[in-house]
């Protein structure tokens, strides 16, 4: 079976308060210097090959569901 | 006849019980609506009420957009049915892109419950026709993800369209121009984070300003009848 990882992350320009609440948390445990942005992980067992056409559908997936493209940027991509 | 407005529960919604009690009390009929049923049971209007709904899991809104009385909903929306989104409601109809933009954690990163005073910007929705532009109003907040948020060009026509139809007054969690609510070009679709169904019931809420949401609904349907 194959995996497809699609990756959901909040766009450049938007402001990530989660990302900031870690930042803010790893400088306090003094790791200074660490800019961090928060988004999410998708793990996705795909039945048979993962051809262009299931890719697609993935992506079109990604698009519909699992990120809000309004304020988030996503990648799609097979996990070797 | 007496206004029928469908209130729709989904799995984790918190406040359909206060919305249909503040639709009886401001002198309608509220219809119970199931997520999990794909009809809207012939009502005049539709609430989407404050909650948690399917837990927040994904992105606020985002699963309960899916769910099969939506699929209905949006139909009616598009064909003029008034809506009325509360809080998890507005995170519903903005996922549904049945209203702009989004909403998103709140700049300070904590949850915010208070009354928040607000300013009525448009009476020209068909849920604050009852308001007086500038009128100045307080109505319950209680929200972690309120933070309105669009790109310029939305904000733009949002404002040159006079679809703004809340701002807060000293703007509690991040949200662009102090976007409160909003409303959809044709007026019928509103959502906004504040609660006025909280604010009808002089012996359980600072204020009865929840109550005009509520009468302008029903005058406008009484004009279009």
């Amino acid at each position: 079976m194959a995996r497809v990882i699609v990756d959901v992350m909040p766009k450049p320009e938007i402001l990530d308060p989660q990302g900031k609440a870690v930042t803010g948390a790893l400088g306090r445990l003094g790791f200074p210097g660490l800019s961090v942005r928060q988004g999410k992980r998708f793990e996705i067992e795909v039945d048979g090959d993962v051809t262009e056409e299931r890719l697609a559908e993935v992506r079109e997936a990604a698009e519909r569901l699992l990120a809000n493209t309004v304020i988030e940027n996503f990648d799609v991509r097979v996990e070797e | 006849m007496t206004t029928r407005i469908g209130v729709v529960t989904f799995p984790g919604t918190l406040d359909d019980s206060d919305a249909a009690r503040a639709v009886r009390l401001t002198g309608s009929e509220p219809v119970a609506l199931w997520h999990g049923n794909d009809t809207l049971d012939g009502v005049d209007a539709v609430i989407l009420p404050g909650g948690f709904s399917y837990g927040d899991y994904l992105r606020c809104g985002a699963i309960a957009r899916f769910s099969p009385v939506m699929g209905e909903l949006i139909k009616a929306a598009n064909d003029g049915m008034p809506v009325l989104g509360i809080c998890n409601g507005f995170q519903v109809l903005a996922e549904a892109h049945l209203l702009p933009g989004a909403l998103m954690r709140n700049a300070s990163r904590t949850f915010i419950c208070r009354d928040q005073k607000l300013r009525v910007e448009s009476r020209d929705s068909v849920w604050s026709n009852a308001f007086e532009v500038g009128q100045e109003i307080t109505i319950v907040l209680k929200s972690g993800e309120g933070n309105y948020i669009a790109d310029a060009e939305t904000l733009q026509r949002l404002e040159d369209n006079d679809q703004v139809v809340f701002r807060y007054i000293g703007n509690p969690n991040g949200s662009a121009n102090d976007i409160a609510g909003i409303t959809n070009q044709r007026g019928n679709v509103v959502g906004l984070m504040p609660h006025p169904e909280h604010n009808v019931d002089p012996d359980a809420s600072p204020t009865t300003d929840g109550v005009p949401f509520f009468t302008s609904l029903v005058s406008y349907l009484q004009q279009v009848s």
